[in-house]
């Protein structure tokens, strides 16, 4: 592992959201002619991760399917060492598709690209200020870009200001990347205190994991032919690592169904609008108005959090993720969207403050409450979330009126950075978000992208559980599908020196 | 476990009889006319398993040892409530047409055989066996899930009337709900039926009989701990690891039978390393192992792990092999999860004795901790079941404790107010 990070060799999405740039959008594209695509590859201005002053204006990102590699003519033992989610594909088995929700209307079937023999070869995002984003588009597809690509699917995205199509803003909470190389984590222990800050080898190949080990990729033989300007793995110093500071992107389409969500919970309130706000905070776990949880703060500081940025995007930072949730309920539902998609646990429930508690607690006894032990560890399934809006955004009048026949679609881009799909993705997809028995619930999945296809043997999973005071349990019933699933496939992002082996393949 | 070898002739044919008790590869069909599992009342889980070891050259490639050749057996698994020879009268009564069909493929069984007698010497005892809450049999799982899912919808129904009450008065009114649902007939809450005296006194001495031996050994072990550690860890720094990515199309039909429920099966198998320490350290270790799944981790969870319903680890062929088998809420991937996080040192005991397994260090550190290693290990030595029966679908281990303590809570005649909130939150 180098003992400092390379930004130049690393596409920028991984370190930089590109909030600045207000435009977007994510062409999906099969390759027709393959040397044109090359030459196109080869020429093709894919931003670094480096921090540019003056900060560029627009910036390009590429990434392959494992169909797209093939398409390549990368040698198939090469294309074997790939993790074998990204090689069995977003939809690539009825087993999977099971643990990802990708059942019912979320079904592969139904997807628009993705799905059965619609994969794509490629994704190509390209990201712009406001007003140049055509231009850009222009200018990056150069003479052979006709030649080399079709494109399967055009996924524009809007200028949202931060929010998501219910109207809660997206993505605040995000993994603190250990760019410096300091974290070390413990092995042979546990981590005591829940942590932000997260080892580089989450995000990216080619460094150290949460497990102080290298997550396994793409390693090429050194006398393979062309692979002559990749680095050496630092656990394999005769192999040439092809996957070092590259990474695994997941798209997803999401659709989201904003007239019903709002028009449900209107209906559960009464037609109150104060209710129905409260209601959809419960849902999400945070407030509507400004990102705060409902939890409260914490007195101590969460490592990880508030450590980036200027001063007013520090303290913005802190207020909205200096939490950790309570273990049993609390204000914020076991069930909210955000308790799901991050516990913000530490490897061991409770506390460990003497050696009898540690001890004991190693062997799963000395809790109070029944729940501890029931989720796994957090630090091991973390995702750097990307996405963006799509689709006409509603105003908050809109939404309680009944879709009109004509309605555009709307919804998210999904898209997720991760160094193991499995552990990371499909965990948190499968485990957290779908699974009914989160937590130590029962009847319930993800209020917001739950499927709310029956289990068989239990009562419903269509509900949401909001906890009150008094211990009662309020249920709300029937709550339906949001969110639809209308593609998504698993991307490799490579290095830009990857990237330059790729496009070149001399075999 | 009932374990037989098949007659090589007929595997094809037991293959397919196996699968046909299935309505989809990994859905068994409850009903179905060979096995209808679902008559067996005091049948938590069942399973036919083909243990078919793809992993025995690896005992080659790491010792250098000839692979030894092994019949190709089948397994059948039950966990149950009540006595073994008890089970076994009650299968060969309700399913003798099916099971002589499935054992007639195998060697040593024919037409005249006494179906439950053949079962009883074809048995072979696990040597440590994990119940996640002893003596709860499947009357009372079905009765206590009766209950919860009454008194949920009692309080859903009701929500707004419950609302204005104190948790005095809910506790009440829960109460009389139950005693009328009783009264009734909708609902039963039967009393455990007493366990028979000479397996508490069994238990009692097993109870204090291991510790004891283990104290009068301790003079013993502590001679000879010196010589322990330097031979495993001479042993520990040589011993090869095998755990390559396992192959596409073996991943594909472990998938295929995963993931229908909320609870998922899982058996595997592999090789003993050669020689006298490995294999004792694994006698010892799992003889004490299941002195504390039979006295200690009887109530919901064993050591950090809440989501194993049963498990055992059996002895193949002379203690040459050693079979894993478990029911596990959730998927394969939470199941390694839970292994590494919070039991590493655990599996490292046992398993690190195994051909292959990652490199461990004093036993129990590192190992599973080789997170990507270990979860090849894990998945190349699991063998696809054939026939997987659960009871109660839908249904985790945690579900279950918590009817449990929903049943408790209803039997109970006062709560103070902390824990009558924490007991209503159960609902």
């Amino acid at each position: 592992m180098p003992s400092s990070v390379n930004y130049a060799d690393i596409q920028g999405l991984v370190r930089f959201g590109y909030g600045k740039m207000a435009e977007a959008s994510y062409l999906l594209l099969n390759i027709k002619n393959v040397a044109a695509a090359r030459r196109w590859l080869t020429s093709a201005p894919v931003s670094s991760a480096l921090e540019m002053k003056p900060p560029p204006t627009a910036a390009l990102q590429v990434a392959f399917t494992r169909e797209g590699l093939e398409k390549l003519e990368i040698r198939p033992s090469v294309i074997a060492s790939f993790s074998s989610a990204f090689l069995s594909g977003m939809a690539g088995n009825d087993n999977r598709s099971r643990r990802l929700g990708d059942t019912g209307a979320n079904s592969p079937q139904t997807w628009s690209w993705g799905g059965n023999g619609k994969v794509p070869h490629m994704i190509v995002m390209i990201f712009a200020e406001s007003g140049l984003l055509d231009r850009w588009r222009k200018s990056i597809e150069g003479e052979f870009w006709e030649l080399a690509f079709e494109e399967v699917e055009y996924l524009p995205t809007i200028v949202s200001d931060g929010r998501e199509p219910f109207g809660f803003l997206d993505g605040i909470s995000q993994p603190d990347l250990d760019w410096e190389l300091s974290r070390i984590p413990p092995i042979n222990s546990d981590q005591l205190t829940y942590t932000n800050l997260v080892c580089l080898g989450e995000f990216l190949l080619g460094y150290r994991n949460e497990y102080g080990r290298f997550t396994d990729r793409p390693l090429l033989d050194s006398r393979e032919p062309g692979c002559g300007d990749l680095i050496e793995a630092e656990d394999h110093q005769s192999k040439k690592d092809l996957g070092l500071n590259g990474t695994y992107l997941v798209v997803r389409q999401l659709e989201q169904d904003v007239h019903g969500f709002w028009r449900f919970l209107d209906k559960v309130a009464g037609s109150n609008r104060e209710l129905r706000y409260k209601l959809a905070e419960a849902l999400v776990g945070r407030t509507l108005s400004n990102g705060e949880p409902l939890t409260r703060m914490r007195r101590n500081p969460v490592q990880g959090v508030g450590s980036r940025g200027d001063a007013s995007e520090r303290e913005l930072d802190i207020k909205r993720n200096q939490f950790t949730f309570e273990m049993e309920g609390g204000p914020c539902p076991i069930g909210a969207h955000v308790r799901r998609a991050n516990p913000r646990n530490a490897d061991v429930p409770g506390e460990n403050t003497t050696f009898i508690s540690r001890v004991t607690h190693r062997f799963g006894f000395g809790h109070k409450d029944i729940y501890a032990d029931l989720l796994a560890s957090t630090r091991f399934h973390r995702l750097l979330r990307r996405g963006r809006e799509y689709g006409k955004q509603l105003s908050p009048e809109e939404v309680l009126q009944p879709a009109p026949s004509t309605d555009s679609e709307r919804g998210l881009h999904f898209v997720a950075i991760n160094a193991n799909i499995e552990r990371q993705f499909e965990f948190v997809q499968d485990a957290w978000m779908m699974g009914t028995k989160f937590g130590g619930l029962t009847d319930e999945s993800d209020p917001l992208l739950g499927t709310r296809l029956a289990v068989p043997g239990c009562i419903s999973a269509d509900g949401f559980s909001l906890p009150q005071e008094s211990g009662l349990c309020r249920h709300i019933p029937a709550l339906p599908q949001f969110i639809t699933v209308r593609g998504g496939a698993y991307f490799f992002m490579p290095s830009i020196r990857a990237l330059a082996y790729i496009a070149r393949n001399a075999t | 476990m009932v374990v037989a070898p098949v007659k090589i002739e007929q595997e094809a044919e037991l293959r397919k009889l196996l699968g046909s008790m299935n309505e989809i590869p990994g859905r068994v069909n409850p009903t179905n006319p060979i096995v209808p599992f679902q008559q067996f009342g005091h049948l938590h889980f069942a399973r036919f398993v083909i243990l078919d070891d793809h992993t025995l050259d690896d005992i080659h490639t790491a010792f250098g040892l000839p692979p030894t050749e092994y019949p190709l057996y089948l397994a059948f698994l039950a966990d149950f409530d009540g006595m073994p020879d008890e089970f076994r009268a009650e299968m060969a009564g309700k399913a003798a047409k099916g099971l002589r069909r499935i054992f007639s493929c195998c060697q040593g069984f024919n037409g005249d055989s006494d179906l439950a007698n053949w079962m009883k010497d074809h048995e072979i005892p696990a040597s440590t066996a994990y119940v996640n809450w002893l003596g709860r049999t499947v009357h009372q799982i079905r009765e206590e899930n009766a209950l919860s899912a009454a008194l949920k919808l009692h309080l859903r129904e009701n929500f707004q009337w419950f609302q204005s009450k104190t948790p005095l008065q809910i506790h009440e009114a829960l109460k009389k709900f139950v005693q009328k649902e009783i009264s009734s007939g909708r609902l039963t809450l039967s009393d455990s039926q007493p366990t028979p005296f000479s397996w508490r006194l069994r238990n009692f001495v097993h109870l204090i009989g291991v510790p004891i031996l283990l104290l009068a050994l301790v003079p013993l072990l502590v001679l000879y701990l010196p010589f322990f550690i330097l031979q495993l860890r001479t042993r520990e720094k040589r011993d090869l690891e095998i755990a390559p990515r396992p192959s596409h199309e073996h991943e594909e039909e472990l998938a295929r039978l995963e993931d229908y429920d909320v609870t998922n099966q899982f058996t595997a198998m592999g090789s003993i390393k050669p020689g006298v320490l490995r294999s004792w350290t694994l006698i010892f270790i799992l003889w004490v192992l299941d002195w504390s799944t039979q006295h200690i981790f009887i109530r919901g969870h064993l050591a950090r792990v809440p989501t194993i319903h049963f498990a055992r680890w059996v002895f193949l062929d002379q203690k040459k092999r050693l079979l894993f088998a478990s029911n596990y809420d959730g998927s394969l991937q939470s199941y390694m999860d839970d292994f590494i996080n919070k039991v590493g040192w655990g599996l490292n005991l046992v398993f690190s004795n195994g051909v292959g397994y990652p490199n461990t260090n004093w036993l129990v550190l590192d190992g599973a901790k080789d997170e990507q290693k270990f979860k090849y290990f894990i998945r190349r030595h699991q063998l696809p079941t054939e026939v997987w029966y659960k009871a109660y679908p839908g249904l985790t281990a945690f579900d279950l404790r918590r009817n449990t303590l929903i049943r408790q809570g209803i039997e109970k005649s006062f709560m103070p107010e902390a824990e009558f909130r924490q007991w209503l939150a159960l609902l």
